[in-house]
């Protein structure tokens, strides 16, 4: 899965700030998202990682990857 | 308890007891964590909570029932601003002007962290759906009219608050 390139629809960054933010923004992006498509979020609140995982859990929308760059963390959802 | 009606998305159900402004936002932080998951979401506020309801949030830190507080200062070079300053009791809740100035060191501590305002976590709330619903019974003991509170208030007593919570998946106090 991680070898596979991914290309998102739309991209959110949410760099700096802690949460609710990161889920709470991520719930209002993926409103103008079409089913499919694809989100791809970066985040540096260190409980963004679980906490993303929870909300794609959650919702249903599909996390499709999760990993770390330096001290940003990029996850790519996709809509369900 | 079963739920009601078994299809229902999951629900969180709050109590906001208090209205100081670090006990302010585990309830808005909690409710707009959970409407972002697209749980059904409501806070009832009651008792110093109610406040929380008034248009112009003026939430103070209070030294007082805190005893282990310690305080970090929002400026200056990183190895100062990771200092844990302990605030003994007795010294700060006698100090005039000492609310104000905790206060307004958190505010700007919350703000350099990224930390949403109390304001906007309310205004993510309710953007969200989140039912905000006042306590009658306080209103009334404390002389609050349901006009002096942001419009999408509710207004609600307790049997409100427990046949909300009966059908919670999870149920808070704070």
């Amino acid at each position: 899965m991680n070898d596979l390139i991914l290309k998102e629809d739309v991209l959110l960054d949410c760099t700096g700030l802690l949460c609710p933010w990161p889920i709470a923004k991520t719930t209002q992006a993926m409103k103008t998202l079409e089913s499919g498509q694809i989100l791809k979020l970066i985040a540096t609140d260190a409980g963004s990682p679980p906490d993303i995982a929870a909300w794609s859990r959650q919702t249903g929308n599909e996390l499709l990857r999760s990993s770390e760059e330096g001290e940003k963390f990029i996850f790519f959802l996709r809509k369900a | 308890m079963a739920k009601s009606n078994p299809n229902a998305p999951k629900r969180l159900a709050l109590i906001a007891s208090k209205g100081t402004l670090d006990w302010a936002y585990p309830p808005f932080i909690l409710a707009t964590a959970a409407a972002s998951m697209g749980w059904e979401t409501g806070i009832f506020f009651t008792f110093y909570g109610l406040t929380l309801l008034k248009p112009e949030v003026t939430a103070l830190v209070s030294p007082l029932g805190n005893p282990a507080m310690p305080m970090k200062m929002p400026f200056g070079p990183e190895a100062f601003q990771n200092i844990s300053w302990n605030m003994p009791n007795l010294l700060t809740s006698n100090a005039p002007g000492f609310e104000n100035l905790a206060t307004s060191l958190m505010k700007q501590t919350f703000k350099n962290k990224g930390v949403a305002s109390l304001e906007e976590l309310r205004d993510l709330a309710l953007e969200l759906n989140v039912r905000l619903i006042g306590c009658q019974m306080t209103m009334d003991v404390f002389g609050f009219k349901k006009d002096e509170f942001i419009p999408q208030a509710e207004i609600g007593g307790a049997a409100t608050f427990l046949e909300y919570a009966a059908d919670a998946d999870v149920q808070l106090f704070v």
